[in-house]
């Protein structure tokens, strides 16, 4: 007998995307019942560790516009962002940033009482709301206690979705593993959106948590939704060598200065195209900026540390401010690099934090399957093309995990239910499937040997810089660990909160992710936004002005392009 | 060339499945000098033993998911140096809490509290987005601001005296948590929540033992927290009892 649960819409993922689609689902009809579920307590969800803010147009802003906010985010994509995403984008924000004060949020203020703005990098004014440097936390934190208010959200937390149920081309539901129990159950409705965030554990130096595994975008790629301009990884410039950990963009919004070896402060003294931006210019550029210091000799070495790194500078803001606003910085820093800013530099280097590319949907977060959505960074609704900017992506979740919310609601009042025998078997299937993994014996391979040789590829192919011959090696690569994959050998037989099982799904998820990235990387022979490649320095909009998209297939992953949705802004050089 | 350094980790270990009670098991392993707790713990799963269940994910002290005792002292194991121990270092699942396998503790009794102090904006009559962002001075801000940053480690009520005898006790971070709704001029559900508050296992239940904020890794201090939602209570029991006599009159 298989355990089945009945709802709605079925949410996948508890973070900022996720909590803000269920409560858009259940505001949008009194009767609907919603399903929440996630692999961890939703108020663990990596939205928990962005830090510096959420754009949007201040209401009221004098020296701001909802046209300015627009091409900045146009111009911050390289002109591979849809202008009609971004123009519902930038007229939603300020709605969504608004609800979310009314739900408790604890923005930072001016004196006035009014909602306190900071710089970031691409943005041509301050309009990048905060609550100190802990915004996803406090963000995550103020839906997930927010969503509490509505019985009607019914959550499932540690439950790990392992397949979406499909039945005659509709999604209807998930089977999900009761990561306590190790029963999987059908968790059914009659639509399904995916927002399980990123997947920067592809990479070995991510600013992302372990959980970051890209399971809602396998999930849809294994059902046959193709997975949209992947190739476009963003290298955050300030990331703690080591770990990873990030520090956040608000260091250089608040006035923090990028030092090299000499002492210069290189983003002025030399031309890396930010111009006057110098630190506030955007993620792609200035990640490419401490790479290129680096080759030239002018890295900083730390001792006992691998590799080399650059100075962010923010002694000269002064104890005061940076208790008040850079918080967080203070204790990371000392916690994990031994170094006090208000004294010491902070040694930094370019990691890897957010994928551009995701899910294909339309601006509705449709996909292209029925009854299936997906937003927040799962998605790829085409807002951030080729580079994202600096505080769009958490406002991303609220405007794009309420209108999926809101259209999944729409749909499922339209659709049937399916067969729900079907639906059943399919889970029965889905839990045999397990039962057969979960501490199975094969080849010699370990979860960490797979998983390290991934890690090891993917940074060596798709780096800030590229190589035609570095990505081919990647694809290939990866195809070679897929089949080594098979042969994992576990060792834990238990059903009771089995990690190693978990961990073993999630490193199936990541390798899919990784063939999608490697392969659209490998096809697009230019150079735009965050996908820099050697071989082809420019820029092409002849060739190369259209978004990838990958689908899974029995022989391999199939490649193909769309069209990117123009508009108002034509493209032209991209230069600050 | 410096010797790799070892330390031997002595780990509880239960399955329910398989063991009638816990066991320790230990591990001798080389460690790195900037290593923190949980770094330890995982080398062991990638290398020694993958059968070790423990939660965990953000590595910065921010998801909270991580909280074990170490030594006996609960700690966030991914904030918690390992070079602060020595050479045997014992981790064990988080206090007070029941065990659902090895570290990892079942939290469904804390989020049931949780949702039982009512920790959202409750008011009469809801905001419309067309009037904009609620005005909110910083010193207003600042009221409730500290009691906003629980991360929901529950390192807390593994340091809790008072829970340890008293299982219905609500506990130092959701009392924290209303207590920071109560503080927000946005908020209207005081009398809501304190009505939670006076109940048994409320906020009279705590007798200040304050382990809670010397434990806390984001220095929420929930202990204070209490001791100003105690003030709170008694303050309004004093009005209602004048107003209620004054009625009377």
């Amino acid at each position: 007998m298989v355990d089945v649960v009945r709802h709605d819409v079925v949410i996948v993922g508890g973070g900022c995307a996720g909590l803000r689609a269920a409560i858009a689902a259940v505001e949008a009809d009194p009767k609907v019942s919603v399903a929440l579920v996630s692999k961890v307590y939703p108020m663990r969800s990596h939205t928990v560790s962005a830090e510096g803010g959420a754009a949007a147009v201040p209401p009221g802003a004098v020296d701001d516009s909802l046209e300015k906010h627009a091409y900045d985010t146009v111009k911050g994509s390289d002109f591979l962002g849809d202008q009609d995403v971004i123009q519902y984008f930038v007229q939603e924000a300020p709605k969504e940033l608004t609800r979310l004060e009314h739900w408790g949020c604890p923005w930072s203020r001016n004196a006035d009482g009014s909602v306190a703005t900071r710089p970031f990098g691409g943005m041509q004014t301050p309009r990048t709301w905060y609550a100190t440097d802990k915004v996803g936390f406090h963000m995550l934190h103020s839906l997930f206690q927010h969503s509490l208010r509505f019985d009607r959200i019914v959550r499932y937390d540690e439950y790990f979705v392992s397949k979406l149920l499909v039945e005659a081309g509709q999604c209807r539901g998930v089977a999900a593993l009761d990561v306590r129990t190790g029963q999987v159950r059908a968790v059914l409705g009659r639509s399904v959106i995916l927002t399980t965030g990123g997947a920067g554990k592809v990479w070995p130096f991510t600013t992302n948590g372990n959980i970051k595994t890209g399971d809602g975008m396998s999930l849809a790629y294994r059902e046959g939704v193709a997975l949209k301009d992947m190739e476009f990884v963003q290298y955050h410039p300030t990331g703690l060598p080591g770990t990873g950990i990030l520090i956040t963009e608000a260091s250089r919004g608040e006035g923090g200065y990028l030092i090299n070896s000499e002492g210069e402060r290189f983003l002025i003294s030399r031309d890396y195209g930010v111009g006057t931006k110098a630190e506030l210019g955007p993620r792609d550029m200035i990640s490419r900026a401490i790479i290129q210091e680096i080759e030239a000799g002018r890295g900083i070495t730390l001792p006992g540390k691998i590799g080399q790194y650059a100075h962010l500078d923010l002694r000269h803001l002064g104890k005061a401010k940076l208790e008040s606003r850079l918080p967080f910085v203070l204790e990371l820093s000392r916690t994990y690099a031994g170094v006090d800013p208000v004294t010491q530099p902070i040694p930094i280097r370019p990691v890897l934090h957010y994928m551009m590319g995701g899910v294909d949907t339309n601006i509705d977060g449709a996909t292209n399957i029925g009854g299936l959505y997906a937003a927040g960074e799962t998605a790829c609704v085409s807002l951030n093309g080729a580079n994202r900017l600096g505080s769009n992506s958490l406002t991303e979740c609220l405007v794009f995990g309420a209108r999926a919310g809101a259209h999944a609601v729409r749909y499922a009042k339209g659709a049937s239910a399916g067969s729900e025998p079907a639906l059943l078997e399919q889970t029965k299937a889905e839990g045999a499937r397990l039962d057969g993994i979960r501490g199975r014996k094969r080849g010699g391979e370990t979860l960490a040997s797979i998983r390290d040789a991934l890690n090891a590829a993917m940074e060596a192919g798709t780096g800030v810089y590229r190589e035609q011959a570095s990505m081919q090696k990647a694809v290939a690569d990866v195809a070679a660990l897929k089949r080594r994959y098979e042969q994992v050998s576990l060792s834990d037989g238990s059903k009771v909160f089995n990690t190693e099982l978990t961990a073993m799904l999630e490193l199936g998820n990541l390798l899919d992710v990784a063939e999608t990235v490697a392969v659209a990387a490998v096809n697009r022979k230019e150079s735009r936004g965050a996908h820099a490649c050697r071989d082809f320095p420019k820029r092409n909009d002849g060739e190369y002005l259209h978004h990838s998209v990958v689908s899974w297939s029995e022989s391999g992953p199939r490649f193909g392009t769309k069209p990117v949705t123009l508009g108002t802004w034509v493209p032209e050089e991209r230069k600050y | 060339m410096a010797e790799t350094q070892k330390k031997t980790i002595v780990v509880t270990r239960f399955d329910p499945d398989r063991d009638e009670a816990p066991r320790q098991q230990s591990y001798e392993i080389p460690v790195e000098p900037d290593w923190k707790v949980l770094d330890a713990l995982n080398y062991i799963k990638d290398h020694v033993d993958p059968t070790l269940s423990h939660r965990w994910s953000c590595r910065m002290a921010v998801c909270g998911s991580c909280g074990m005792n170490v030594d006996g002292s609960p700690k966030l194991t991914c904030k918690d140096a390992l070079s602060e121990y020595g050479d045997t270092v014992e981790v064990t699942p988080l206090a007070n809490f029941p065990v659902v396998r090895d570290l990892v503790v079942d939290i469904e009794g804390f989020m049931d509290r949780f949702q039982k102090v009512k920790p959202f904006i409750l008011r009469a009559k809801e905001l419309s987005v067309e009037a904009g962002p609620t005005r909110q001075s910083p010193a207003e801000l600042d009221d409730f601001r500290q009691f906003s940053m629980c991360i929901n480690c529950m390192l807390c009520y593994a340091a809790c005296p008072v829970i340890t005898n008293e299982p219905d006790f609500l506990g130092p971070a959701a009392i924290a948590l209303g207590h920071r709704y109560n503080l927000d001029t946005r908020d209207e559900g005081q009398a809501e929540r304190n009505k939670v508050f006076r109940e048994d296992g409320g906020i009279f239940a705590c007798s200040y033992a304050g382990e809670c904020s010397e434990v806390c890794p984001k220095h929420v201090d929930p202990s204070g927290a209490i001791q100003q939602a105690k003030l709170a209570n008694v303050i309004d029991w004093l009005t209602g009892l004048v107003l209620r006599r004054g009625e009377a009159r």
